[in-house]
């Protein structure tokens, strides 16, 4: 699971709502996959990030420091665009969980893939 | 800048593993490589709908639908399926392809309705029809899909199915547009040896209705009852 995708997913427990978001990520495993440099589609999604929760995850796989916000005209600093295409699209977490920060479900993550399905009584009908 | 023509997007999905063990139930059965091209070139060249852009595909299966989006330049493609088995498939099948920019997440469509604002800017799928005591569910992934796309959803239907979705798309005040019929010829993965073959209208179409952020492709499906070898 790549950080650009966990910077889109919430939880969908029943009575959670707009509290879902972000999910707290643990990772005993991760990999770094060499992906090629999109500088438009990185420029395009910096906008669109929700960029505490980018922070959050980053840190917590220690990852080199993520700056607070984007940097001034950012769309030209290539720097900057390559530190975070690396961070949202080469780091790939392998094992580990996602929690709901609001009903503190866990949702296992296991080869890449986190497993989100709900059962009869967690499902919002 | 990837300029893949059409044939050659058809003839590298024809790659795709499907699936080993098809779910009954879960109505699994593989788009098929052409249906899959013409779609997806046509969101591609037509509406610029998939490179650069975050997609999500919803009921990914093995994946052919996110595979041909990432082979057309999508930023990163988003599979969802309920089924792991599938999902083993559709990740033994991004290797073989060697993309880098697909994801997947286990989880039921029908319960993210609502759940994911907004996320993705873009939408595929070919939705289960709903024919496996599963009524509804085609619509079900329409109303998630809807939710989920900031810009488009483009779904495959069938033909038969087109009033009931526009009807749909007006109570939920969403634009439809057919972009494109295609005739879709499915051969049986399901072993109904037991019954003598059994045949469902053809209407040979598969609209496509464009609605303001909604594409709608229907097909139709023709089922062709095959012995068992």
């Amino acid at each position: 699971m790549k950080l650009l995708t966990h910077n889109l997913l919430s939880s969908h427990v029943r009575g959670v709502g707009t509290r879902g978001f972000p999910l707290r990520l643990q990772a005993t495993e991760v990999r770094i996959n060499p992906v090629e440099f999109n500088p438009d589609f990185v420029a395009r999604m910096i906008p669109k990030v929700e960029w505490a929760a980018l922070v959050q995850a980053a840190n917590t796989l220690n990852l080199t420091e993520v700056p607070k916000e984007p940097t001034e005209g950012y769309e030209q600093d290539e720097t900057f665009l390559r530190k975070m295409h690396h961070v949202l699209l080469e780091v790939d977490v392998l094992e580990g969980t996602l929690q709901c920060p609001e009903s503190g479900r866990l949702f296992p993550i296991s080869r890449g893939i986190p497993n989100m399905l709900l059962n009869d009584e967690e499902t919002e009908t | 800048m990837k300029k893949l023509k059409l044939k050659e997007l058809e003839s590298r999905l024809q790659e795709v593993d499907g699936f080993e063990n098809p779910k009954l139930l879960l109505e699994q059965y593989p788009t098929r490589p052409h249906i899959a091209a013409c779609m997806l070139y046509t969101i591609h060249n037509t509406f610029d709908d998939i490179e650069n852009k975050v997609v999500a595909d919803l009921g990914c299966g093995c994946g052919v639908l996110s595979i041909g989006a990432a082979m057309l330049g999508a930023g990163l493609c988003v599979g969802f399926d309920i089924d792991e088995d599938a999902l083993e498939i559709f990740t033994r099948n991004v290797e073989e392809f060697e993309l880098t920019n697909v994801d997947m997440i286990q989880c039921d469509v029908c319960s993210l309705c609502n759940k994911m604002p907004k996320v993705f800017d873009t939408v595929i799928m070919n939705p289960p029809f709903g024919t496996k005591n599963n009524k509804g569910t085609d619509m079900a992934f329409l109303k998630t899909a809807l939710g989920m796309a900031r810009t488009a959803v483009y779904s495959l239907h069938k033909s038969s199915t087109r009033e009931h979705i526009q009807k749909k798309a007006a109570e939920w005040k969403v634009k439809i547009e057919i972009i494109a019929e295609l005739r879709y010829d499915l051969p049986a993965l399901y072993n109904f040896h037991k019954k003598k073959s059994v045949s469902f209208p053809i209407l040979n179409t598969f609209s496509i209705q464009k609605l303001c952020n909604i594409t709608f492709h229907s097909q139709q499906v023709a089922w062709v009852n095959r012995k068992p070898a």
